[in-house]
């Protein structure tokens, strides 16, 4: 088990540095650079100090290099466009709001997928089923961009429960959470349903109802454990996804998360701004299937994690 | 009559299809008494599964039902009962073992935890002695070191031991009656014979009645007292094991001892299949469903059911051949047909 666990932990070193490379490289390809747009007003020198003070006068190896050792030392570097506040600065403030929103919406999307699947399943091809089919279609094919504002028409303005934007309390939270939880939702809803109908079929299944098990127990305690296993597969990158903030949503109800700093990034070519973000989601991201991967152990105990064999 | 445990009568059950409506019991009648072994022989699809399913109240409810007769079990009537009231008799007074124990067992609960899943439920107990109910089960069934194997999960069982899991399962609740549903069919043959052997032991121990399914006359032999031969979804001939291997009634038992391989046999002997396959349950025929394979069949068979015939003490079959009217069986085999 513990060689396992040093393995794993070297696995997700080494994946995040070919990350970290492959970004890099991607990054210096784009073309234009973090000062083109003050170019034609600055005197020549004073661009020439500003790339000096963020090392882009040294080849770009060499400043490969001088990356890989800040981050070696959890600096994430200063952002360009910002005078003041560096990139790890950016993502402690937006990190929170992002994580808070994700949060919340994995719970509602897992509690309510589970629970509509399950439901579907049991009453296959009755109106019941239908209709938690007709929900979950909706749920992937409208975009959160169109959820967003639907919501805020009809719980905020037409019925003004909820505040329409920005993120300053709980209330504040509770529409963007909505929005971003419609669309995990419904994935989870249809896979469940197709999970638990498997199940309910085993022969495990029979057993349990000739000991004389009523149907809610079996459900309960034979059907659930076994249909949730192809679930938590995906739950790996939608948990991180969700928890690092998609940019949109953020945008629509003004939440300072990590989604905004990213995209100025990009147009900014503000580079350690874009590594750090990336850098940042993709830790999440592997730190997530990780945990996921000890998840199954708990949950199948067929599954037994070993650094031996393949 | 009433002392019998079991009672089958006239059942039928009806599967709704895309294709229409299957018959897949038409009509069987059987009882079992306490602590006797009956043993229900036939081919694939013969309903002897199905019949199983019914005793049990397991029949999925659509498609199949029960479209007629009735099932008396200890006194009460079975059929038409609730489905709250369903679940007092499964488990509690009637234990089932399945066919493939790879797959009867749930993959992610601990042994011991279904083992005693529905004593727990009847008899609210505390979890310590759910523990001890479970590790005496084991040890009933033959499990080596029960306190290590009561936390283990499925996987870490081999195919004969979960098998044996299956049996303390369908024992938990001290049944009056087990349905063994082809319990030894996914197992090796030396496998198989250790399981026999524990039923067997079991039900002289426990003043059990087992219904055993098979279609393996072979263990009809080893281990039961009576038996019923079902075939396209009645019963065609019924009768002690002794009467039914040394004097077998109908043709349709004959073609099935023909198709056994003798040990004994003083010569060469080659295999005897029964031709053809049997009759399309859709729309079973009108006669003797076995008819169309049968080497004696005469005009009658086609037109009528025949009635039973009785000969030592519940000794029956459903042949036209035992109707006094019928043509002596010599005279057909010297006509040119052979047994």
């Amino acid at each position: 088990m513990s060689r396992y666990l040093l393995k794993r932990i070297l696995m997700m070193v080494l994946t995040l540095w070919i990350i970290v490379t492959l970004t890099f490289s991607l990054m210096h390809m784009i073309p234009g650079d973090p000062f083109a747009s003050e170019s034609d007003q600055l005197p020549e020198q004073i661009l020439l100090n500003l790339r000096a003070k963020y090392n882009l006068d040294e080849p770009l190896p060499m400043q490969y290099l001088l990356y890989l050792k800040s981050l070696v030392m959890l600096d994430l570097g200063p952002s360009i466009k910002s005078e003041t506040r560096g990139v790890n600065d950016m993502i402690k403030d937006g990190f929170g709001s992002s994580a808070l929103i994700g949060l919340q919406a994995i719970a509602v999307a897992l509690f309510f997928g589970l629970l509509f699947g399950t439901i579907a399943a049991l009453n296959r091809n009755t109106w019941i089923d239908y209709a938690a089919m007709v929900l979950a279609v909706l749920g992937i094919a409208v975009p959160s961009f169109i959820m967003a504002p639907l919501l805020i028409n009809y719980l905020a303005i037409k019925w003004p429960l909820f505040p329409v934007a920005t993120l300053t309390s709980w209330k504040h939270s509770v529409l963007p959470s909505l929005a971003l939880a419609f669309g995990p939702l419904a994935i989870i809803t249809r896979y469940m349903r197709t999970s638990m109908i498997d199940v309910m079929n085993q022969n495990y299944i029979r057993t349990a109802e000739a000991k004389g098990i009523p149907t809610f127990l079996i459900v309960v305690k034979h059907g659930i454990r076994n249909a949730i296993l192809p679930i938590v597969t995906f739950m790996g990158p939608l948990i991180a996804g969700l928890l690092t903030g998609t940019f949109v949503v953020e945008k629509i109800f003004a939440v300072p998360g990590i989604g905004k700093y990213f995209v100025d990034g990009i147009f900014n070519r503000d580079y350690p701004v874009i590594l750090g973000t990336t850098v940042f989601y993709s830790a999440i991201l592997v730190l997530i299937i990780f945990l996921i991967d000890l998840a199954y152990m708990f949950i199948d105990p067929r599954i037994k994690l070993s650094s031996r064999g393949r | 009559m009433a002392d019998h445990l079991l009672q089958v009568e006239n059942l039928r059950v009806h599967f709704k299809t895309y294709g229409g409506e299957v018959q897949a019991v038409r009509g069987v009648t059987f009882h079992v008494d306490r602590g006797e072994t009956l043993a229900v022989v036939g081919e694939s699809g013969c309903g002897k599964s199905v019949t199983a399913q019914a005793i049990m109240g397991l029949i999925p409810n659509p498609p199949g039902r029960i479209v007629d007769g009735q099932i008396r079990f200890d006194g009460k009537v079975i059929t038409g009962m609730s489905k709250k009231e369903l679940l007092s008799v499964r488990g509690a007074e009637i234990g089932m073992v399945f066919q493939d124990p790879m797959t009867a067992l749930n993959p992610t609960m601990k042994v011991g935890a279904q083992i005693v899943e529905g004593f727990v439920r009847t008899q609210q107990v505390s979890k310590e002695e759910a523990r001890k109910k479970a590790m005496e089960m084991l040890r009933l069934v033959g499990i080596p070191d029960p306190e290590k194997r009561v936390d283990q999960y499925p996987h870490e069982f081999s195919g004969g031991m979960r098998q044996r899991v299956v049996i303390a399962i369908a024992l938990a609740n001290n049944p009056k009656l087990v349905i063994a549903d082809e319990p030894t069919t996914a197992l090796d043959v030396t496998i198989q014979a250790q399981i026999l052997d524990l039923l067997r032991e079991l039900q002289e121990k426990q003043q059990l009645s087992i219904v055993m399914i098979t279609h393996d006359l072979g263990v009809v032999a080893e281990i039961a007292h009576r038996a019923v031969v079902m075939y396209a979804g009645i019963v065609v001939e019924t009768g002690k094991v002794e009467d039914i291997f040394a004097n077998p009634k109908h043709p349709y038992t004959w073609g099935l001892m023909r198709s056994l391989p003798r040990i004994d046999g003083v010569e060469k002997e080659r295999l005897v299949p029964i031709e053809g396959t049997p009759p399309d349950l859709f729309h079973p025929p009108k006669g003797c469903p076995f008819a169309p394979r049968c080497q004696f069949a005469m005009e009658i068979c086609e037109q009528q059911m025949p009635e039973a015939s009785t000969f030592t003490e519940g000794h029956q079959a459903a042949c036209w051949l035992h109707d006094p009217r019928a043509p002596k069986l010599e005279e057909l085999v010297a006509a040119g047909r052979q047994t």
